[in-house]
């Protein structure tokens, strides 16, 4: 591990130092004339979940997507698991393969589960380790089978997404963001487009994995999760950081006025 | 059956078909067979100029993209007959120029390769749009979880893109082949023996331009209703996935 370790990096049960994750610091992007992030930092470390919220437009989508390069940056840096990302004098990354293989180790998941809809679901899952990853077929296999035990769909692996639920679609997305064994999960509102009733479901295959000690940035609008889940929470204003900490302290003892505003208007 | 055969006999009035001359049976075969060679080999050639036109088109530089943009606007408005006639002059010219610059012979290009060549780049124009539509067609979503898990610009649209947009070509692609086949027809005006050349030959010999033609007809038909079903075939397992659609058929 090359990251640079912070000098009060936290430590995990064996007290050994934990290691970044994910670091963003001082991110901008713009698109056109709309500067959208004016200047976000984060760091993840191993096993920290991190939720973000926001006003609709305030750039959570923006920064989770230029994490992974879905879109470029306008400056800033970016590390991923010590792996600095090169950028050109315009801030653009200098490798296509390095951004690839940045990719590799980033779980997305989208608001709409993008499934491929072409592809059953254990297709699904090991289209990426197959294909991309190079995992022999039949292992890949027996790993997407126990994902899909892990997440309740152990009896749909030879259907089609769409004659699927949004919750089950969403669960299998999750499934396949996890097989490719990626050091973090970013995941973008994962729960906006489902019923009510299926909420609970997806939210439960998260809550499991935060248990389980994974890594994750979690977009959400679902507060009283990001409280029950997170270990950190930012609160994004405008594209700017506006006010950050532990869940408890943000949800409980918020000082930003507009904070507390926000926190109103979703009926916290 | 025995009267079936007797139709086809010397004498009778289907006898001009018998396969062996003086029946025509035997050329009106190697006319179709002729005509298929052509359809397939243009249409293969076509669909590969379609798929490269319709990634240029959509994500190429602004040089492809006008480059690209000339070549569709001009194909698709200039009438087939015309751009045969063109083409197939200045087909076999090119290529000589060509041979002459290199110190080489002038060779006689094959009609057949030459046909061949200029119904495929006629057809790639076509197959362009066809295939530009159907990408777009793409959800996008779907290609952007490819691109966020690490594929590579090419294993996207190898794996996502192109097994994708074909369910949403296929219908297009159906169509162009239809008429592929008919537009065989025109390079009868350029005297390459394919089914309706051969038809009119027949027909000019023994006077019975209604029977070669019927023929034809029915020749052109079964080929219709034949690749028909494979497109439905095909459309049905591009299809594969999507609840709810019907899939397929002409
Ligand atoms: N590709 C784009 N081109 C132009 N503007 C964009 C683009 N993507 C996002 N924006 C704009 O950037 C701003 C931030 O968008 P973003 O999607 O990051 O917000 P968000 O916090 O995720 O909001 P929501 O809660 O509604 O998902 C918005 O004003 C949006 O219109
Ligand atoms: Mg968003």
């Amino acid at each position: 591990m090359t990251a640079a370790t912070a000098q009060s990096a936290p430590q995990d049960q064996n007290g050994n130092d934990r290691s970044e994750a994910i670091r963003v610091e001082n991110l901008h992007k713009t698109f056109g004339d709309l500067e959208v992030l004016k200047g976000v930092s984060l760091t993840a470390h191993e096993g920290d979940v991190v939720a973000i919220i926001g006003g609709s437009g305030s750039g959570k989508s923006t920064m989770l997507r230029c994490i992974n390069f879905l879109e470029t940056p306008t400056s800033g840096r970016i590390v991923i698991a010590g792996e600095d990302v090169e950028m050109r004098a315009d801030g653009s990354p200098a490798s296509r393969r390095q951004i690839e293989h940045i990719r590799q180790k980033l779980g997305m998941v989208f608001q709409s589960f993008n499934l491929w809809s072409h592809k059953t679901v254990m297709e699904n899952l090991i289209e990426v380790p197959v294909h991309v990853l190079k995992v022999p077929k039949a292992e890949a296999i027996a790993r997407a089978e126990k994902l899909l035990a892990r997440v309740g769909l152990s009896d749909k692996a030879d259907v089609y997404p769409a004659f699927m639920s949004g919750g089950q679609q969403q669960r299998a997305a999750i499934a396949r963001a996890l097989a490719i064994e990626p050091r973090a999960m970013l995941f973008d509102e994962p729960t906006s487009a489902l019923d009510p009733e299926l909420v609970g479901e997806v939210l439960n295959v998260i809550r499991d994995l935060a248990r389980e000690g994974r890594t994750m940035l979690l977009v959400t609008h679902e507060m009283k999760f990001a409280r029950e889940v997170s270990d950190h929470v930012i609160y994004l204003y405008n594209g700017q950081v506006e006010e950050e900490g532990p869940p408890d302290q943000l949800f409980g003892d918020p000082k930003s006025e507009r904070l507390q505003q926000f926190l109103r208007t979703v009926g916290w | 059956m025995n009267w079936l055969f007797g139709l086809f006999e010397p004498g009778h009035a289907l006898g001009l078909l018998a396969l062996s001359p003086p029946g025509w049976g035997g050329a009106l075969l190697t006319g179709l067979s002729h005509t298929l060679e052509i359809a397939i080999g243009s249409y293969i050639l076509g669909t590969v100029i379609g798929v490269g036109g319709a990634f240029g088109k959509l994500y190429g530089g602004p040089i492809v993209k006008d480059l690209l943009a000339i070549y569709t606007t001009a194909i698709r408005a200039i009438p087939e007959l015309i751009e045969i006639l063109l083409l197939y002059y200045l087909v076999p010219d090119i290529v000589n120029r060509f041979l002459l610059s290199l110190g080489r012979p002038r060779i006689d290009l094959p009609p057949i390769l030459v046909g061949t060549l200029v119904l495929g780049f006629v057809l790639g124009a076509y197959m362009t749009e066809v295939l530009r539509g159907a990408i777009l067609a793409v959800p996008h979503g779907q290609v952007e979880a490819a691109r966020a898990y690490g594929m590579t610009p090419l294993q996207v649209a190898h794996r996502v893109t192109l097994p994708q947009m074909l369910a949403y070509a296929l219908p297009g692609m159906a169509n162009l082949w239809l008429n592929l086949t008919k537009d065989t027809a025109l390079l009868a005006v350029i005297g390459f023996n394919e089914l309706t050349e051969t038809s009119l030959q027949a027909g000019g010999t023994t006077k019975a331009f209604m029977l070669f033609f019927t023929a034809a007809g029915i020749l052109y038909l079964i080929i219709s209703a034949l690749s028909g079903r494979l497109f439905a075939l095909a459309e049905r397992r591009a299809r594969r996935g999507q609840p709810s659609i019907r899939g397929g058929g002409i």
